[in-house]
């Protein structure tokens, strides 16, 4: 019960994906202009977490060593279009603007390394729950970094106008700074910065 | 037989495969008629957004209410003429492009927009005001850096005059290339003129800001910086089509169709 409740629980702050084991970060960038595409980058990588986990997991023993990656890969990338044709399907205008990014769920290594880390070693339930975990964890990041993005680049949260822009008559002069990829590394850097000042357990010892 | 012979792995390679082919192709079988009305439904609101009957205020309820106002012909790039037997509804001109039987192959030399094969027959859309025409939207594509981009250029009724400008599908560098969709670089588009005295398509996007002192800034497009060959695909694109070699027939023909009404 203990080992279930930190698979899901663990990777939101102790062991988050983006912070600690520093994956995922390429998407954090792309996407977190826009709050809108932002949540549905996460929904779409947490369930393809949970789903490759489990799947992974339900065959960890029938898996031979020789082709144990290219299996998980397949998988994986058969998850990752289908979530893609059901995102084409049901919400059109936001797969347009997520557009590649969608694809590149495959190449995500939070994915294949919680395939590799937790999947191939524990039982359906554990690695399930570690897979939503780590789809937290990450999309925790992710939403901090689109909020402050998306508010200050914009002036607005989902579309919805919170300081209007000088642009459009309003007073608030955007930071153009945000609209750009490196604001969201500098952002990360500051959440692992507040995040290690918090657990300074995950401050790496000094050799 | 164990997992890590031959047979073994064979066996569950096989099986992994079935499995997911199965899951993939009935989630995308299953799935088609609603993506495909969804790519309709995308292509008349970048139209009606041509036409200047749709903006961020409308509604996509809206859209096939709005879109009873344009009248979408099929038209023979040749002659000019109209094609009344055909439906523009199920007409594919994508399709009709790869079609040996529907289409031509297009000298190198001519073939400034890449696209190698001219269907035959276009689909041209009007926007009327009763019986005169206020805007011809044309469908135009061609070769980017990267992919083909497929777009839309409305003309006023002097058929000169542009007055929007944009692509509805395009896969260029995002940030670079992709900028071609920005509100900035369409907006630089509206009221420029496409051809010159001697009726030659000449409206081309140029490296740079646009000398506005400059006799030909009302033919000229600021530049995308990092996106030049982007940049220049859009003007060949642009220029093909309202040339000889595309609309070029089919606009004469309209020109003599306004004058006289």
């Amino acid at each position: 019960m203990d080992k279930i409740r930190s698979a899901l629980f663990d990777p939101i702050f102790k062991n988050n994906p983006i912070a600690l084991q520093v994956l995922g970060i390429c998407s954090a960038l792309a996407v977190t202009t826009q709050l809108q595409t932002t949540a549905t980058m996460c929904v779409a990588v947490t369930i393809v977490l949970a789903c490759s986990n489990f799947s992974i997991s339900l065959i960890r023993n029938q898996i031979p060593s020789s082709i144990r990656m290219i299996v998980q890969m397949t998988i994986i990338a058969s998850l990752v279009i289908i979530v893609d044709q059901v995102l084409k399907a049901y919400a059109y205008d936001t797969s347009k603007q997520l557009s590649v990014f969608v694809g590149l769920i495959i190449t995500n290594c939070i994915i294949m390394g919680r395939a590799e880390a937790f999947a191939m070693k524990n039982g359906v339930v554990a690695s399930t729950l570690d897979g939503i975990g780590n789809g937290i964890g990450y999309s925790i990041v992710l939403l901090s970094v689109g909020v402050i993005r998306e508010l200050f680049g914009s002036g607005k949260l989902f579309g919805v106008t919170i300081m209007p822009l000088t642009t459009e008559g309003g007073w608030y002069e955007a930071n153009g700074l945000m609209l750009l990829s490196p604001s969201a590394f500098f952002l990360i850097g500051c959440f692992i910065w507040v995040l290690r000042t918090w657990k300074t357990d995950q401050v790496e010892k000094e050799n | 037989m164990h997992k890590d012979s031959i047979a073994g792995t064979l066996c569950v390679a096989a099986a992994v495969c079935v499995v997911c082919s199965v899951f993939v192709s009935t989630t995308a079988v299953m799935l088609k008629p609603l993506q495909d009305e969804n790519k309709r439904l995308d292509m008349r609101k970048n139209i009606l957004i041509a036409a200047g009957l749709y903006d961020e205020d409308s509604k996509k309820s809206e859209i096939n209410s709005l879109f009873e106002q344009i009248d979408s012909k099929v038209i023979d790039l040749a002659t000019g003429e109209y094609v009344d037997n055909v439906n523009p509804e199920e007409f594919d001109q994508r399709k009709a492009a790869k079609d040996p039987k529907q289409s031509k192959k297009i000298d190198s030399k001519e073939d400034i927009a890449g696209i190698k094969r001219r269907s035959d027959r276009r689909i041209v859309y009007f926007k009327r005001d009763g019986d005169k025409v206020e805007r011809v939207i044309l469908p135009v594509y061609g070769k980017g850096l990267w992919s083909t981009m497929y777009g839309f250029i409305a003309l006023d009724s002097d058929l000169n005059t542009v007055k929007s400008f944009g692509f509805y599908d395009q896969a260029e560098t995002p940030g670079l290339g992709g900028e071609v969709d920005s509100d900035k670089f369409k907006k630089n588009w509206v009221d420029k003129k496409a051809f010159d005295e001697q009726g030659a398509p000449v409206i081309a996007v140029i490296k740079g800001t646009v000398d506005k002192t400059n006799p030909n800034a009302v033919h000229q497009i600021d530049g995308i910086s990092g996106a030049t060959i982007t940049c220049d695909g859009v003007s060949r694109l642009v220029q093909f089509w309202l040339g000889e070699k595309g609309y070029g027939k089919f606009l004469e023909k309209l020109q003599a169709e306004i004058d006289k009404g």
